[in-house]
């Protein structure tokens, strides 16, 4: 009888670790799933600043500053590694940017061009999906840095190899609003 | 009301309309068996089978295929096809429509709709599919010609809220069958002259009569029944579920200000949708037939209208800004 009532007891622990083993597993991919979602646009913004700079040069000769630390900015990004450090090269690419893009507002010549508008709607497009994506990412992360945290899970989270995820942030109080890129704004 | 009771409801509601419908069918074929063959005699009930077959087929097919039927009957153009032979002020306002959709989709974590634009120069928009990985969004020429990056914004979310609510599976299925009953009508009406054109050259009075009589019957049935079927369809699609869009819209893009101006531009530009007919009226995000009933509040017009007043959601979302601002 008692020994039934133990094998009992030892099944019903067994079934509950794996259980969320398995959810804690599910919950990580999905993190990670979400991570790469930022990283695919990041990458993408990576690819434009190149194009729009090279774009806005010739009207923008003797504003080299504002290009060199765009330009500079995209290079430190490049090297970020996780998502907190990457945040925070971002987050200055996306100040160095705003300024480029606030500038070349007061050339009339690259406000007409197609080809710099369409760039102009590119970025602010990338710059939108960066911050859905990381809106998407850090709610995934907290909750399955949460479902490791609660007990009794957090008894063996971390002898499984389980980490909490780094949240994507943005320490800077100004760079929380996300900067004007559409120069058509009224 | 969450997200998964709202899901349920409408999966609830899907097959209420899809039962109702067959019933109808059904109801259709056994007074034929009853008045035509007569019923009793050990005689096959043909027109049930027929009626009963027809209905199941027509619903199965409204319910996984009543988006292409939508999208054909507005004109709709897939985006893709019309950026090829864009001019270049015409390619940065459609890949902006795709561009904003990417966002929105990111930002919901659904699957990316297909993309379509209506020709009509009216500015609205309406959401279609059976669910998330099925489904579609189309906004008007107008549309996109009168909203700035950040309403579009707002309009496309809302839609996305449609879709993820799984609204637009119910109310595709409602104008798809409406459609069917009107089809049904007309088809009604074609065979009432065919079997009065026998008549005249078989000289068979009884037969070519009756028939006649019973097309007649089948027919006033359903031309009486398709308006009904659209009040119905409105009653259903009732007024929270345009709130509710709106308000978990400015969620995703956390700009209720945007989605208030779109509404404000599409109230004013108040021709009406032509290319949306009553059937589809349901669908979008503003009443494309400018109906009196939806600028009417209390309770009838919340049992009736399909669509809220214009100025509740704009104040209501308005409200949102206002304690976004706070926080």
């Amino acid at each position: 009888m008692l020994a039934g009532l133990l094998v009992a007891i030892v099944v019903v622990v067994v079934l509950w670790a794996v259980s969320s083993y398995n959810r804690l597993v599910k919950m990580r991919n999905q993190a990670l799933n979400g991570w790469r979602q930022i990283d695919v646009q990041l990458k993408r913004r990576h690819d434009l600043i190149p194009n729009l700079v090279n774009a806005v040069r010739g009207s923008m000769d003797f504003e080299r500053d504002t290009l060199t630390a765009v330009m500079e900015a995209r290079s430190k990004a490049l090297t970020a590694t996780g998502p907190a450090d990457a945040a925070q090269k971002e987050g200055q690419l996306t100040q160095a940017l705003g300024r480029l893009l606030a500038v070349a507002e007061n050339y009339p010549t690259l406000k007409s061009n197609d080809n710099v508008k369409m760039l102009q709607e590119e970025l602010s497009a990338t710059e939108n999906k960066v911050g859905f994506a990381r809106q998407f990412y850090n709610d995934i992360a907290t909750s399955f840095n949460t479902a490791q945290q609660v007990f009794p899970a957090n008894l063996f989270a971390a002898g499984f190899g389980f980490k909490p995820a780094e949240l994507f942030e943005i320490t800077n109080a100004t760079e929380r609003d996300v900067p004007v890129v559409d120069l058509s704004r009224r | 009301m969450n997200l998964y009771d709202q899901q349920q409801s409408n999966r609830r509601k899907t097959w209420l309309v899809m039962l109702a419908f067959v019933a109808f069918f059904l109801f259709l074929g056994i007074g034929f068996d009853t008045f035509y063959i007569g019923a009793g005699r050990g005689v096959v009930p043909i027109g049930s089978v027929i009626a009963l077959g027809v209905g199941s087929v027509s619903a199965a097919t409204s319910y996984f295929s009543g988006d292409r039927a939508v999208l054909l009957s507005t004109h709709a153009q897939p985006v893709e096809e019309l950026a090829a032979g864009a001019g270049a002020d015409d390619t940065l306002k459609l890949r902006q429509l795709q561009n904003v959709v990417d966002e929105m989709s990111i930002a919901s974590g659904l699957p990316r709709p297909r993309v379509y634009v209506v020709p009509d120069a009216d500015p609205n928009a309406f959401a279609t599919g059976r669910d998330p990985a099925h489904a579609s969004l189309a906004v008007t020429r107008g549309l996109l010609d009168t909203l700035d990056r950040e309403e579009l914004q707002g309009v496309v979310a809302h839609e996305m809220s449609h879709i993820r609510n799984l609204d637009v599976r119910v109310m595709t299925i409602a104008a798809a069958l409406a459609g069917a009953v009107a089809l049904l009508a007309d088809w009604a009406r074609r065979g009432m002259m065919w079997g009065g054109g026998r008549r005249r050259d078989r000289d068979d009075e009884r037969g070519g009569g009756l028939a006649g009589i019973i097309f007649f019957a089948v027919w006033l049935i359903a031309v009486l029944l398709a308006p009904l079927l659209a009040q119905l369809l409105a009653m259903m699609v009732s007024r929270r579920r345009e709130y509710l869009a709106d308000a978990s819209g400015a969620e995703l893009t956390r700009n209720p200000l945007g989605l208030a101006r779109a509404l404000d531009k599409i109230e004013s530009a108040a021709t009406p949708t032509v290319t949306v007919n009553r059937g589809t009226a349901h669908l979008c995000i503003a009443d494309p037939l400018g109906r009196p009933m939806n600028l009417r509040e209390g309770a009838w017009a919340n049992l009736f209208a399909s669509h809220p007043p214009m100025a509740s959601r704009i104040a209501a979302l308005k409200e949102m800004a206002y304690q976004q601002g706070l926080r």
